[in-house]
């Protein structure tokens, strides 16, 4: 009991800063607009909002100055899934919300009621830069793994911004798994859920009437796909295999108003233009390059920049699958495109196309029209870095995060200063705080 | 601490005691009839594949022992380094290479690797890397389920790897010996063994082994559980050395026969050659507090810790390590995906390297292979950010000469020093830049990658005729 109120007293302390005016000046700014970069470059942050952006501009009066001379400037870095604030230690059940083996329902389960701000992830990737993440559960038993959320990494306030942003699918192996052994029984799956939502959507109270008490879809697992079949909400559908990816974009032909957003699809680029008419978006790492499965056997490095090359929209992510990745790591991810442009037969990105797969591309993915870049207007989510961004020895000096100057200390950064003298003192380490 | 230290000196004196004096019987008689256990009855049948005498000059060499040659040049000859300076003589004939710009360093190696055990694909039928059908299998061997068909092994050398060190998983307490390959396609495990690399026998802490066995009901299911079973295992083996060393006494004096050597125990001859010195300790361990539990069983049993692997807790007893001398193979930032992970952090390899003990960036994945390069970068970015000042040459003993120490093969490859293999690579960029890649890689002076001739980039059987085969990658 005492240890509540003392949590809840924490929780008080940490009410959402007021945004005062802030000016970074001096800075190399790389916008995420087109490729644009801006050499001495200032970036106004008024009321949470980026006011201005330009080289030389004034600094207003009474603004907080972050001098970011020599260093970079970019927007906040978006990672376009994640599991942030849903897990904290992947391996121990009790922090681990982003599957759930042994329930009935799946399309409806919600990841929102188990985001956690305290998590420890969220500090230690956003001293990444990393300033908003897509939340997505993870399919166990079923197809439909259900609604994921979009948050905020900030340190206070509250930080779901989003809930019930985007129903997750899966196709391809692992969709054939939670089905039942079968691609075939994952598309029946799929086709059903539709359908039933259909039914729901044209009368919900008579859904139950005349359906079989085994039926395979639960009430609220419909209504839940009920906003995904009329396209208000976009349907993350994970597929690797090109066959897959073809298929996956057919399903528009029987559902219109479906929102795809292609998730995996390590082998998009064996069908890129196809992607690229259907104008779905890709979610992707950009370092998968082994056939570790017989749906990735055209794995490739090349698959970023040649989807890009197409005109697909591509933003970098983290799903299940992906271990040791950490969203704190996507500019290093990004980078490696930049430099598989220079493989003889390789296709990469240029740094500004690398930039907007982890700024640009996942704010358009999921609609955030006031994030992922530098623009007059935008919420003042804004990085800077002592050096290039992209670069493996870089790390952000500041965080901004709706113009908040964000703390620059996360459990990582306690143990290491608590560790990093082991001489005997008067006292166990275990006194220095 | 020092009461276990002495025990181990006094077991280690005992057994020293019974070894037989040199043999003075060579001019008398037949020589005695004397059962032995062969140490190399897999041997490697790895082949040399030709070289031409190269030299790479205007390049900047990172020689993997902690030296910066800028400029550098490297003369490659007879499949080794013949010299390495700021110039170096170029005979009449040889291939010359102008690497203005690019960057040349000692192979990258990997001190723990899966690849050949869990190859590509991933699949239940080629899923062979953990007997996890009892907490001690230290007679299974892990070359004995190397897939010579991984991709893997092809992405590896392109990222710049010359030597790997596969180790069965961490299911078990004991989990089988490990060996070191090289990243030359072979028809069989045998030809890309390293030729005269001693064996590992891998060990795990922790979580795996109590989990594993534990969910079914059996020992171990908890940490003490864990070293419980490990010291009955190494009394066992204590055991059986000092039966072996009996009976080859005996027999060399010609008071045994045959017939009275001890009946093999497979298990039994991994563990008997760590005690022997012969095989090397390689324990995945993440606690410090493990780190240290195991360090005192050693000194019990009288065997010496090699290295412990993934050790995210490290940074808590580097001093503690520099003194044991033993090496810590990690990543720059893996943390948090299971427990005993929780407290890792991105300054712990710089840590360690700080205290003066050995560090090693390793992988333990076969995506992760391919760039250690660049986990040594973010973990001397972390360092320097403490005030460390560690310099990139300084960086490149983690990735070449201090693996090759811990597979001990340092005196055949780890760095570039006139008269060791020429395992060498050839980057477009500073290799501690995200926007590097290996142009060419040679190994044993072989030219055996280059990125710009698809004639010299191996395709493994497994991908041939697949879709996207072919492509660079």
């Amino acid at each position: 009991m005492k240890r509540l109120a003392f949590l809840i007293a924490g929780l008080l302390a940490s009410a959402p800063t007021l945004a005062a005016t802030v000016a970074i000046t001096g800075g190399t700014v790389a916008t995420a607009v087109g490729d644009a970069v801006i050499a001495n470059g200032t970036v106004i942050i008024r009321d949470g909002r980026i006011a201005a952006v330009g080289a030389n501009l004034p600094v207003p009066a009474g603004a907080t100055v972050i001098d970011a001379t020599g260093k970079f400037v970019t927007p906040g870095l978006i990672t376009a899934m994640s599991t942030l604030g849903i897990v904290e230690v992947e391996g121990v059940r009790q922090t681990n919300d982003a599957s759930a083996r042994n329930t009935p329902f799946s399309a409806a389960i919600d990841v929102t009621p188990a985001i956690n701000p305290m998590s420890p992830p969220i500090a230690v990737n956003r001293l990444g830069g990393v300033t908003r993440a897509i939340v997505g559960p993870e399919a166990s038993t079923e197809i439909f793994g259900g609604q994921g959320a979009i948050i905020s990494l900030a340190a206070s306030g509250d930080i779901l911004m989003q809930g019930r942003a985007f129903q997750l699918i899966e196709m391809g192996e692992d969709g054939a798994r939670s089905a039942g052994g079968s691609r075939p029984a994952a598309w029946l799956n799929l086709r059903n859920g539709f359908a039933e939502a259909q039914r729901y959507a044209r009368n919900p109270a008579a859904f139950d009437s005349g359906r079989d008490k085994d039926s395979l879809i639960k009430r609220l697992d419909a209504a839940a796909l009920v906003a995904v079949v009329e396209g208000r909400v976009p349907a993350v559908i994970h597929a690797e295999r090109a066959s897959d990816i073809i298929g996956v974009l057919g399903l528009k032909q029987e559902f219109p108003k479906l929102r795809i957003i292609l998730i995996g699809a390590r082998e998009g680029w064996l069908v890129a233009d196809k992607i690229a008419a259907a104008k779905v978006p890709v979610i992707t790492l950009s370092l998968h390059d082994l056939p570790d499965s017989f749906e990735t056997l055209a794995s490739t490095r090349s698959n970023v920049g040649r989807l890009v090359a197409a005109g697909v929209t591509v933003g970098l992510g983290i799903f299940a699958g992906d271990s040791g990745a950490q969203p704190r790591n996507l500019p290093y991810f990004a980078g490696n495109s930049v430099a598989q442009a220079s493989v003889p037969g390789g296709v990469g990105l240029t740094r500004a196309q690398a930039l907007a797969t982890i700024t640009r591309a996942p704010a358009q993915i999921f609609s955030l029209t006031d994030l992922g870049t530098l623009e007059p207007g935008k919420r003042g989510d804004v990085v800077v870095w002592d050096g290039d961004p992209l670069e493996l020895t870089s790390a952000p000096t500041a965080v901004l995060i709706d113009g908040v100057p964000q703390p620059m200390t996360s459990r990582q950064t306690l143990l290491r200063d608590r560790y990093r003298d082991l001489t005997p003192g008067a006292l166990p380490l275990q006194y220095n705080k | 601490m020092r009461k276990i230290a002495l025990f181990g000196l006094v077991l280690l004196a005992g057994c020293a005691g019974k070894t037989p004096p040199p043999a003075t019987t060579a001019a008398a008689g037949p020589k005695p009839d004397v059962v032995s256990i062969p140490l190399d009855p897999y041997p490697s049948t790895y082949r040399v594949y030709p070289g031409v005498v190269t030299v790479i000059q205007n390049a900047t060499i990172y020689d993997g022992a902690g030296r910066k040659y800028a400029p550098g040049a490297v003369r490659i000859e007879n499949g080794k380094v013949a010299e390495i300076g700021a110039t170096v003589a170029v005979p009449a004939g040889a291939t010359v290479i102008d690497a203005a710009g690019k960057y040349v360093t000692a192979g990258v190696i990997d001190a723990h690797s899966h690849l050949g055990d869990y190859p590509s694909p991933g699949v239940e039928a080629l899923s062979d890397g953990n007997e996890a059908t009892s907490p001690a299998r230290p007679e299974v061997w892990a070359e004995h389920s190397v897939w010579p068909q991984d991709a893997g092994f092809a992405r590896a050398l392109a990222g710049g790897i010359t030597a790997f060190h596969v180790l069965p998983g961490s299911a078990n307490l004991f989990g089988g010996r490990g060996v070191t390959l090289k990243p030359v396609y072979g028809r069989t495990a045998q030809d890309m063994k390293f030729p005269g690399a001693p064996y590992s026998l891998k060990m795990a802490c922790g979580e795996n082994p109590k989990r594993v066995y534990g969910n079914r009901g059996q020992m171990p299911q908890t940490r003490m559980g864990n070293i419980a079973y490990d010291r009955q295992t190494w009394s066992d083996a204590v055991e059986y050395k000092r039966r072996w060393d009996d009976y080859t006494r005996r027999a060399k004096a010609g008071t045994a026969k045959p017939t009275d050597a001890p009946r093999r125990d497979i298990a039994k001859d991994t563990l008997m050659g760590v005690l022997n010195g012969e095989i090397l300790v390689q324990n995945h361990c993440y606690r410090a507090d493990e780190m240290a539990n195991v360090i005192a069983m050693s000194h019990e049993f009288g065997y010496k810790v090699t290295t412990f692997h993934h050790a995210v807790e490290s940074y808590k007893i580097a001093d503690l390590l520099a003194k044991e001398g033993i090496c810590s193979a990690m990543w720059a930032d893996w943390y948090g995906f299971k427990m005993e992970s929780y407290d890792g952090i991105r300054e712990n390899i710089a840590l360690v390297d700080h205290a003066g003990a050995c560090a090693i960036v390793h992988s333990d994945d076969a995506n992760g292979i391919q760039r250690l390069n660049q986990e040594a970068a973010k973990a001397m970015a972390a360092g320097n950010r403490m005030g460390f000042g560690i310099t990139p040459e300084h960086v490149w003993t983690w990735l070449s000469l201090n693996p090759a120490r811990a597979l001990g093969i340092d005196k055949q490859t780890g760095s570039l020093e006139p008269g060791k293999a020429a395992d060498v690579v050839l980057w477009n960029a500073n290799p501690l830049s995200v926007y590097a890649r290996p142009e060419r890689v040679w190994v044993d002076g072989a030219l055996i990658y280059d990125w710009a001739d698809p004639k010299r980039r191996p395709m493994a059987d497994f991908e041939l005729g697949q879709p996207g085969a072919g492509d660079p990658k």
